[in-house]
């Protein structure tokens, strides 16, 4: 199975307003995908329909060759929501702790992504009390729990220093070397260079797709902010 | 059903309450300061109070649980950890039993200390056995917190949320046969009560408490009101949403 993550015509109405419109696009199993857009594109409501969270219009979501929100898929697929659901009122190991217990992982496993998000120093904080980039890496981590199949994240270097920005992006390249896909949502421009395929979404539907090579190829600009403005005053 | 799930889930939320001492001794302060205005409003009405004050030691399970639920279950709906973990391997029903085994254990503890103050220090004669009015108010605790878990479905914000107590529980006290005894009332409120659950535990209550027989009818209506309750919760946990 070449791909983790098919979405076919997908359409979505909120109160008889179209959110999502026919929107078409698969995803390689082992890659890493962004989905690029301003606020209020879409792409929230994406994840969530590929997640099994949104009622969907019409259309069609398989990942990992399973309709979106099947039962086989439940600890299968890694969620990172955009405001982080943690709960604040118990510290960074219980969050991960009670996490790791639905999941029926393995307390190694907990110290292992505890290390891999750097919160060593901060295990017996409340979550309420961590800093809003500590508070971001504990809610990753519960994404990254158990070691999912596909690791959807919605913004998952909003509010990150630089440096630990990088130290994420190196261990998003590791989970895609080790077969995992990511499919993740940004809105800075020089993290889209480094996805292996792009979505470039507004107002619901889709600008353009491909490597972020063949974008700037098409469209002849250098940089991926050129790119999208291009795109969007194309005719 | 997985064991484990359930388990994880109330420790998670009893680790969230020892997180929050102030509401843990509002929970056992409240009622022991409640139960002694009382006994002094009816100092000189002694067989009042142990008739008012028997029947509210069931009433504040039920009240406290209410109040807890709706709060607790409507910020796991706002903050999305409630979609988080519906997403993983966790069932509703696992959900949910995990909230009970939590909020049963608060209860116990609860039970315990006020019952024994109030048989105590403050004088409050308890024919029945401390057991069994030990169980009633566990159920009862129960009962609130299903009722806590099924309002917040229809609440879209705590304040909201905190308003279904005068909405849903003050009008079934009134009935209760609390204040008035239910057969004294007219005929059409009689009828209604006989359909509210906090009568039932308001019975089971004073029934243990001056000895008398028959709670039993009373704790297996709870039971009926506990599970469809739940059930109906467990209905308005939903996975997909709009």
């Amino acid at each position: 199975m070449a791909n983790s993550i098919v979405v076919n015509n997908l359409c979505v109405k909120r109160d008889g307003n179209p959110i999502i419109l026919d929107l078409s696009f698969e995803i390689r199993k082992g890659s890493i995908a962004g989905i690029l857009g301003p606020s209020g594109s879409g792409k929230t409501t994406i994840f969530r329909a590929i997640v099994g969270v949104q009622e969907i219009t019409s259309g069609k979501i398989t990942v990992l060759g399973k309709p979106a929100g099947s039962k086989d898929l439940r600890n299968r697929i890694g969620y990172l929501t955009q405001s982080a659901s943690i709960y604040a009122d118990l510290t960074v190991s219980e969050n991960l702790r009670y996490f790791s217990k639905i999941l029926g992982t393995s307390e190694i496993s907990v110290d292992e992504i505890i290390d891999l998000v750097d919160l060593g120093k901060n295990i017996k904080q409340l979550a309420s009390t961590l800093s809003g980039g500590e508070r971001a890496r504990l809610a990753l981590a519960t994404a990254l729990l158990g070691k999912p199949d596909v690791i959807i994240l919605d913004e998952p270097t909003v509010g990150l220093d630089p440096l630990l920005r990088i130290e994420l992006w190196k261990v998003f390249r590791l989970l895609g070397e080790q077969g995992k896909t990511l499919l993740l949502s940004s809105h800075s421009m020089d993290e889209a260079d480094l996805c292996d395929s792009l979505v470039l979404l507004r107002e619901g539907k889709i600008l353009a797709q491909g490597s972020p090579a063949q974008l700037k190829s098409e469209t002849g600009e250098t940089q991926m902010e050129s790119v999208f403005i291009s795109l969007v005053k194309k005719p | 059903m997985n064991i484990s799930r359930i388990w994880a889930t109330a420790r998670r939320v009893l680790s969230q309450l020892r997180h929050d001492p102030r509401t843990i001794a509002l929970m056992i302060v409240a009622p022991i300061f409640l139960m002694t205005i009382l006994k002094y409003v009816y100092f000189n009405q002694p067989q009042t109070f142990q008739r008012v004050a028997g029947s509210l030691l069931g009433v504040f399970p039920m009240l406290v649980m209410f109040l807890i639920t709706s709060v607790a279950t409507l910020r796991e709906r706002t903050t999305g950890t409630l979609e988080r973990l519906l997403i993983l391997p966790l069932t509703k029903l696992e959900f949910i039993l995990g909230y009970a085994k939590a909020f049963g254990i608060a209860a116990l503890i609860q039970a315990i200390i006020v019952s024994s103050i109030a048989m105590g220090p403050l004088g409050l004669k308890i024919a029945g056995s401390q057991f069994v009015f030990i169980l009633v108010a566990i159920l009862d605790a129960l009962l609130g917190m299903a009722l806590g878990l099924f309002v917040s479905s229809f609440a879209k914000t705590e304040f909201q949320a905190v308003q279904f107590m005068p909405a849903i529980l003050l009008p079934q006290l009134l009935l209760s046969g609390l204040l008035v005894p239910r057969a004294s009332m007219p005929r059409l409120l009689e009828i209604i009560s006989n359909f509210l659950p906090l009568t039932y535990a308001v019975d089971a209550t004073r029934k243990v408490i001056s000895g008398g027989e028959g709670f039993g009818q009373d704790l297996f209506l709870i039971a009926i009101f506990l599970v469809a309750l739940l059930g109906f919760g467990a209905a308005s946990l939903k996975r997909k949403t709009k």
